[in-house]
């Protein structure tokens, strides 16, 4: 019973961190290794206004979400938007804005066990005789809220469906009047701005550490190969996979094990069928 | 300011550099030194560099300097002649200087055995590890590699294996440092010089075809996954290279020969220098490593500071420093009215 309630949970947690990603890459075919200082830098900012400025906690969680939106636009209008095709070079440049944002809060002073977020609200509930706190439960709703809105925004918006479109075939969009660098700024900032959610509702489970932004970077990546790089809801599918594959590493050989089986996960899923669970990419496959 | 409404640059091989191409090179003193005099001017400057450094703290940073070096050809081979974007340089690193480590401390083999045995075998490891993303191309590869050090870091801090966190120590140190600083250096040189060499030979054609139309190199009968099996064994061993002198120049082993250091610096050092010149990125090495050494003191934020340079040269002046050298030494421009 805890396997499968604490699983769900780690499963929500693995795809709020992964959706970000997947929504990026999926749009404009740009792998953010940005990710996960995005996920830390949230964090950071939340705590700054709430401990730094003394603001109501929902505040500072809206100022935050409005400022790493605004960052992700910019980072993608004006760095990624001029190297974006160049593979190596995507992948250097927003890996390189990673490490700067991350090793500038480590230098920054934000390191060591002092760093904590308040739940946002305290207490547990027995759920089949487990204790489950509140803040868990948050994470499971506002996890399955976030994907089902996303469901929804990209199926009936017009802004929605313009990023669908483009994420389908970039000329035909261009060709129909959607501005393809626009709707990428746009993803990019939604994509940030995922990645701040996760941050704002996983941390509080923990203490801010600079070394959760390469672990979340990695794990968001091993669901996304394993559901299929820029596939929605083959990354909610394979986060269901690795997290429950991680709960039961856990519980039968020790929690250090956990990022192993991320890797494991990656290298399996290369090797059995590398375009991942639902890849949109079928002519990966052909070329391997 | 010239008007570019009605002038452009125009770019031309100075005559020079025509005549050199050919037989003609031999024909005076001054075509041979237009040919040797760049080559001449990097071997005995990283000879004599250690000589003129001040100090043994300095002779330290050149030794290092010259392991960043291998580890950014052993990048830019990979990544700009085969089209494999490896960011796990410290995988490399870890496998080379671990296996270095356990043969000297357990085993009782001297330096001059383990580097070559830990060179051959730890490329072999990396080889066999990667071999599974071997087939990928771009964003995967990279990923892959990134994982890797991260990863086994976790596993030796996990398992307590190999000496765990406070790592393997007592290993044996080179005879003495001038053997250290020159053993080093010649291996850059060859290193550098070999692979030079490599990427013209009919293999390197092939390399280039695999990054270039992968599956052309296909139609054409041959396989490429064992193509890019060779070029990340030649790549990694240098890697390891290093890695195994790294262990035996600290007289330790542990994790933190997976630190990021050894990942970003090689990848900011062949941004800087020129990307896919192989000389490129020692130049950016013999730049970057001293400045960072200058700032250690502010600890992490040197990574903040090279991550930075990075982004700023690869989104603004992706050709580096050597494309830009190179092209003023063969080229010379003018304005021409259109």
């Amino acid at each position: 019973m805890d396997i499968l309630i604490y699983g769900t949970i780690n499963s929500v947690a693995l795809a709020l961190m992964a959706l970000g990603f997947a929504l990026v890459y999926g749009i404009s075919r740009v792998p953010n290794f940005a990710h996960g200082a995005i996920y830390v830098l949230s964090g950071f900012i939340t705590w700054t206004f709430l401990r730094g400025l003394g603001l109501n906690y929902a505040l500072s969680i809206f100022l935050t979400m409005l400022i790493i939106g605004i960052f992700g636009a910019l980072l993608y209008q004006f760095i990624l938007i001029r190297v974006r095709g160049i593979a190596i070079s995507e992948i250097i440049a927003s890996y390189a804005m990673g490490l700067a944002i991350l090793e500038g809060l480590r230098w920054g002073g934000f390191k060591g066990m002092s760093y904590t977020l308040p739940v946002f609200a305290e207490g547990s509930i027995l759920i089949g005789g487990i204790p489950v706190d509140y803040q868990r439960i948050i994470v499971v709703g506002i996890g399955g809220a976030t994907v089902a809105s996303l469901w929804l925004f990209t199926h009936y918006t017009r802004l929605g469906l313009a990023l669908r479109g483009m994420a389908q075939d970039e000329r035909a969009a261009l060709m129909l009047g959607i501005d393809s660098d626009f709707m990428a700024v746009v993803a990019m900032a939604i994509g940030a701005m995922l990645a701040g959610l996760a941050g704002i509702l996983l941390l509080p489970l923990g203490n801010i550490v600079v070394e959760a932004g390469y672990n979340v970077l990695i794990l968001a990546i091993a669901v996304c190969i394993v559901g299929g790089l820029g596939s929605w809801m083959g990354a909610v599918l394979a986060a269901f996979i690795i997290g429950f594959a991680q709960i039961l590493t856990v519980v039968y050989l020790g929690s250090h094990f956990q990022m192993v089986v991320a890797l494991l996960a990656i290298i399996f899923t290369l090797i059995l069928k590398p375009s991942g669970l639902f890849g949109m990419q079928k002519q990966l496959e052909e070329r391997v | 300011m010239v008007n570019t409404e009605q002038f452009r640059r125009e770019r031309l091989d100075r005559g020079i550099k025509i005549r050199t191409d050919g037989l003609y090179a031999l024909m005076s003193w001054r075509e041979l030194s237009y040919l040797t005099l760049p080559r001449l001017i990097l071997i005995v400057g990283m000879l004599l560099l250690p000589l003129i450094v001040p100090g043994m703290y300095w002779q330290k940073v050149v030794t290092i300097l010259c392991i960043y070096a291998l580890l950014a050809i052993s990048f830019d081979f990979l990544a700009h002649y085969v089209g494999l974007v490896s960011l796990g340089g410290a995988f490399f690193i870890g496998a080379g200087g671990y296996l270095a480590a356990i043969l000297n401390s357990t085993y009782g083999f001297p330096p001059i055995l383990t580097i070559p045995i830990a060179t051959l075998v730890g490329a072999a490891v990396c080889t066999l590890l990667l071999l599974p993303c071997l087939p990928l191309r771009g964003v995967y590869f990279a990923i892959v590699t990134l994982m890797y050090p991260l990863v086994l870091a976790r596993i030796i801090e996990a398992l307590d294996i190999l000496g765990g966190t406070d790592g393997i120590v007592g290993v044996d140190s080179f005879a003495n440092r001038w053997v250290e600083q020159y053993a080093v250096i010649a291996m850059v040189l060859l290193a550098l010089f070999g692979i030079r060499r490599l990427v013209n030979l009919d293999i390197g054609l092939v390399f280039r075809a695999v990054m270039d139309n992968d599956q052309a190199v296909r139609a054409s009968g041959m396989n490429i996954s064992y193509y890019k099996a060779i070029a990340v064994f030649i790549g990694s061993a240098l890697g390891c290279l290093g890695g195994a002198c790294l262990v035996h120049i600290y007289m330790w082993c542990g994790i933190s020969l997976f630190a990021l250091d050894f990942s970003i610096l090689p990848i900011a050092a062949t941004v800087i220098g020129g990307s896919g010149t192989l000389v490129g990125p020692v130049l950016g090495c013999l730049i970057l490593v001293p400045i960072s050494e200058l700032l250690r003191e502010f600890g992490t934020l040197r990574i903040v500071f090279y991550s930075l340079i990075l982004m700023g040269f690869i989104v603004f002046r992706s050709e580096g420093l050597m494309v830009y050298g190179e092209r003023k030494y063969h080229q010379f421009q003018r304005w021409v009215k259109v």
